[in-house]
C-alpha cells in the first residue's frame, strides 16, 4: 500500500502526537478536497487539544468550521455529507460529550452501508479524544471504546504515539468505512522524532513493540506507555515480557496477538475503562477460544475498577500501574 | 406559476431592545419604556448589591486561588453576577435550582459553604453539597442535560400538587443542543411550572452565538415552544429580578414555564486552561467593563440614597472575610479516601464490588507497610 502524493515532504522534527494529528487532517485535506472538518471549537481556536490548530486558517470557513453546539448534530450532518460524496472529519471535544450523538453512531453511522446493501459508504472520521490521567474533572476522562466495539459496522482504532497517529489518521480518512478515531488524551504531549508524511503498519493491525517469552501483554492507547514500562521493570526481575500495541480494537488482530499467545502461554490486556463488559473481556475470550490449549493460565485482565472514572485526586488509584500489573501477573501459578 | 417570497406577509418578529429599568449609567429607565416591568423596591435592591457584590469577590478569589494550582479547573461567572444572583433571589426556599459548572456563585448565594461548591473543581470525585439540603441539583457538565431534569422535577411537583417552581441555568451555547429543545417542548407540553435561565454571555468556549444560531434572541424561540420568552438585560439586577421573579410566580400560579434570556458578557477565560486571545477582541471587554452589573446599581444605589458609605464599607468587609475563609479552606487540604469510590454507586450492594475495594484497600496497606519501612530504613541511616 502506498500514500498518494502529498503536497510537500518536511524535514525531520520533534513532534507531539497533537501535531502529528494535526499534520495529517493538515495533508489530507491538502490531498483530498472533499475532506471537511467540523465540530466544537475546531475553527479559529483549533480546538480545546489545538489538534486543529491553524486549519482554519489554511483552509477556511468552507472546509473547517465551527459547528452548533451539539454532537448529535455533527455526526448526523456528517452523514449527510457523507452520502453526497464529502468526507467529513468530526470532532468530539471529549469522550463523554460524544454520549449525545450514540443515536446517530450506532443507528446510523455503523448501519447505513448495511441496510443500503453496500450502496452508500460513510467515509467519516469520529475524532474522540478519550481517558484519563489528565487531571480532569468529571466527565473528561471517560474510556468509551466497549460502547463502539460493541457495534457491529464501526471501525475502531486508537494509536499510541505521534507516528501511529499520523499514519492511522491518514488511512482512517482515506478509508470507505466509518473509523471512530481514539485519541489517548495523556499521549498528546507526547513527543517523537518524525518525517512527514510518515507510514506505520496498516491501520487493521496489532504491533509487538517489545518482544519477551514469559508474558503477552495487550495494550493500547493510553496503557501502551504503562504495558513498557511494565515490561522494563519486568525484565529486572527476570520476567520477559512481550508488548503488544493493538492499535485497531475492531477489528482485532487474532494473528498477530495470537502468534504471540502461543509463544509465551500467558496473556494479560489492560485498559483503562472499567472491567465488567469491557474491552478486556472480548480480548480474554477470544484468544481463549482460539488458544486454549496453548494456554498456561486463565488470561487476565488487569483493567480500572467497576466505578466511574474518579477525578483529579483519586485517579492514581484507579488507573492500571505497572506495579499493579506485576502483582497481577504475580498471582498466576509459576512452575 | 412560481410562488414570490415577498408576496408573504411578514414571518418575522420584532428586533427587541432587552429589558431594563437601570441603564449602563446607573440611571433609572423612563416609565414608558421599561416594557411595564417596575423597579423592585429599594430594600430588594439593596440586597441583590450586597449578595452581587459578595458573589464576586468569591469569583475573583476562587480564580486566584485555580491560577495558583489549588482547584482543577474553575469556570467563572465574573461579570455575570446579575443573572445568578436574580435567579437565586427569584426562588422560594422550596423551588429547586438546576445548575451548570458556570454558576458557583449561585450555588453560593443560596447558602452553599465554599468547599462544598468547589469540591468538585478541586478535584473530588463527587458534587460536594447534599442537594436535597439545598434544593440544588448537582452542577451538570454535560450541557443542557440539566433542563430536561428542571423539566421533570416541576412537572412531579404539579402532579403532587405541591407549590414547588424549577428553575433551570443555561448557556447560549447549550441551548443548540437537542435536550435544551426536547426540555422546552416538554415544559409547554405539559405546562410544568419551570423557568429556563439563558446566560447569554455570547460565547461557548471560542464560538459566538452567530455560529450557533441564526434568530435575533434566543428569547423568540419560547414562541415556537407556545411559551412567552424575554430577552432582558442580563447586566441589570433590577430587570433580571423583575422579570425572572414574575416568571417564577406565573409559574407557581399555574401558567407554565417561561423562557427568559440575559444579555451578558463572560469577563474570563472559559475556565483557567482558556485562553481568549485566540478568538476575541480585547477591545470588547472594555466596552462590557462600561456595563458592568454592579457598578451600575452602585451609582444607582448611591444617588437615591439607598447605599451609604459605611454600608458599602460594611459589605465589601462581608466580601472580605468569605474571600479570607475561601482561601484558608482551599489551602488547606481536604483528606480523600479512596476507599469511599466503591461506597455509593449502587444501593444494593455488590459482592463482585466489595472485592475490588478489598483488593484496593489491601494494596493501600501493603503501599504503607512498604513505605513505613522505607521511612524504617532511612531513619536508621540518619541515627548511625
Ligand atoms: C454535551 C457537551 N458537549 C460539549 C461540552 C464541552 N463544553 C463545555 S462548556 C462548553 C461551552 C458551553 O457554552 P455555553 O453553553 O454558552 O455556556 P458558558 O460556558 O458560556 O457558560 C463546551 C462546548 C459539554 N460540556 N457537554
Amino acid at each position: 500500500m502506498t500514500l498518494p502524493a502529498l503536497a510537500e515532504t518536511r524535514p525531520p522534527a520533534s513532534l507531539t502526537m497533537a501535531a502529528a494529528l494535526n499534520a495529517a487532517i493538515q495533508d489530507a485535506m491538502r490531498d483530498d478536497p472533499t475532506v471537511v472538518l467540523f465540530g466544537e471549537d475546531v475553527g479559529p481556536l483549533g480546538g480545546v487539544f489545538r489538534v486543529t490548530d491553524g486549519l482554519y486558517a489554511e483552509f477556511g470557513e468552507t472546509r473547517v468550521s465551527d459547528s452548533p453546539l451539539a454532537e448529535s448534530g455533527i455526526v448526523g450532518t456528517a452523514i449527510g455529507m457523507a452520502i453526497y460524496g464529502l468526507r467529513p472529519v468530526v470532532e468530539m471535544q471529549f469522550d463523554a460529550f460524544s454520549y449525545p450523538a450514540f443515536q446517530q453512531i450506532v443507528s446510523h453511522v455503523a448501519k447505513m452501508r448495511n441496510r443500503t446493501r453496500g450502496r452508500i459508504s460513510l467515509p467519516i472520521v469520529i475524532r474522540i479524544p478519550y481517558a484519563g490521567d489528565i487531571g480532569g474533572v468529571e466527565h473528561h476522562s471517560d474510556s468509551s471504546e466497549a460502547y463502539w466495539t460493541a457495534t457491529p459496522g464501526l471501525t475502531v482504532v486508537s494509536p499510541s504515539n505521534p507516528a501511529d497517529a499520523y499514519s492511522m489518521l491518514r488511512e482512517a480518512i482515506r478509508s470507505d468505512d466509518p473509523v471512530i478515531f481514539m485519541e489517548p488524551k495523556s499521549r498528546y504531549w507526547s513527543k517523537a522524532e518524525l518525517s512527514l508524511p510518515v507510514q506505520t503498519a496498516p491501520m487493521n493491525t496489532a504491533l509487538v513493540l517489545r518482544e519477551g517469552t514469559d508474558v503477552t501483554l495487550i495494550a493500547y492507547g493510553p496503557t501502551v506507555k504503562t504495558a513498557l514500562a511494565t515490561a522494563e521493570l519486568a525484565e529486572a526481575e527476570g520476567l520477559s515480557i512481550e508488548v503488544i500495541d493493538l492499535r485497531s480494537l475492531s477489528p482485532f488482530d487474532d494473528e498477530t496477538v495470537g502468534a504471540s499467545l502461543r509463544k509465551t502461554s500467558r496473556a494479560a490486556v489492560v485498559h483503562e475503562a472499567a472491567q465488567f463488559g469491557g474491552y478486556g473481556a472480548e480480548v480474554a475470550a477470544r484468544l481463549t477460544e482460539r488458544n486454549f490449549f496453548h494456554l498456561a493460565a486463565p488470561i487476565l485482565r488487569i483493567t480500572g475498577f467497576d466505578i466511574p472514572y474518579p477525578s483529579p485526586k483519586l485517579e492514581e488509584y484507579f488507573l492500571p500501574t505497572p506495579d499493579r500489573i506485576l502483582a497481577a501477573l504475580g498471582s498466576w501459578e509459576w512452575s | 406559476m412560481s410562488l414570490n417570497v415577498e408576496h408573504l406577509p411578514e414571518s418575522t418578529l420584532s428586533v427587541p431592545q432587552p429589558l431594563r429599568l437601570i441603564d449602563d449609567a446607573g440611571r433609572a429607565v423612563a416609565p414608558d419604556e421599561t416594557g411595564g416591568l417596575t423597579l423592585p423596591d429599594p430594600a430588594t435592591l439593596l440586597s441583590l448589591y450586597r449578595r452581587m457584590v459578595v458573589a464576586r469577590r468569591f469569583d475573583v478569589q476562587v480564580t486566584a486561588l485555580t491560577r495558583q494550582g489549588r482547584l482543577a479547573t474553575y469556570p467563572s461567572a465574573l461579570g455575570q453576577e446579575a443573572c445568578e444572583i436574580a435567579a437565586v433571589a427569584a426562588l422560594d426556599s422550596g423551588d429547586w435550582l438546576f445548575p451548570t459548572y458556570r454558576d458557583s456563585i449561585a450555588l453560593l448565594t443560596r447558602g452553599v459553604k465554599p468547599e462544598q461548591i468547589l469540591a468538585s473543581f478541586r478535584g473530588d470525585w463527587h458534587s460536594g453539597y447534599d442537594a436535597y439540603e439545598h434544593k440544588i441539583a448537582p452542577q451538570a457538565t454535560p450541557l443542557a442535560t440539566q433542563a430536561l431534569h428542571a423539566v421533570g422535577l416541576a412537572t412531579a411537583a404539579k402532579l403532587k400538587r405541591d407549590s414547588t417552581v424549577a428553575l433551570t441555568l443555561l448557556g447560549d451555547g447549550a441551548t443548540s443542543e437537542g435536550d435544551t429543545h426536547e426540555a422546552l417542548n416538554f415544559a409547554a407540553v405539559w405546562q410544568a411550572p419551570v423557568v429556563f435561565l439563558v446566560q447569554n454571555n455570547q460565547f461557548a468556549i471560542s464560538v459566538p452565538l452567530d455560529k450557533q444560531m441564526r434568530c435575533r434572541t434566543i428569547a423568540d424561540k419560547a414562541i415556537g415552544y407556545g411559551m412567552p420568552g424575554y430577552y432582558v438585560d442580563g447586566n441589570d439586577v433590577a430587570a433580571m429580578y423583575a422579570v425572572t421573579s414574575a416568571a417564577v410566580q406565573n409559574a407557581r400560579a399555574g401558567q407554565g414555564p417561561t423562557l427568559i434570556e440575559g444579555l451578558t458578557y463572560r469577563m474570563e477565560a472559559h475556565t483557567n486552561s482558556d485562553d481568549p486571545s485566540r478568538y476575541r477582541d480585547a477591545g470588547d471587554l472594555e466596552i462590557w467593563r462600561r456595563r458592568d452589573p454592579i457598578a451600575r446599581l452602585d451609582t444607582f444605589l448611591s444617588e437615591s440614597g439607598a447605599l451609604s458609605d459605611r454600608e458599602r464599607a460594611d459589605i465589601l468587609l462581608e466580601a472580605e472575610d468569605l474571600a479570607a475563609s475561601t482561601r484558608d479552606c482551599m489551602t488547606r487540604t481536604a483528606p480523600v479516601d479512596p476507599l469511599e469510590l466503591f461506597d455509593h454507586l449502587y444501593a444494593t450492594p455488590r459482592t463482585a464490588l466489595r472485592e475490588q475495594r478489598d483488593f484496593l484497600a489491601t494494596e493501600l496497606a501493603d503501599y504503607a507497610d512498604h513505605a513505613a519501612h522505607a521511612a524504617d530504613a532511612t531513619q536508621s541511616g540518619a541515627t548511625r
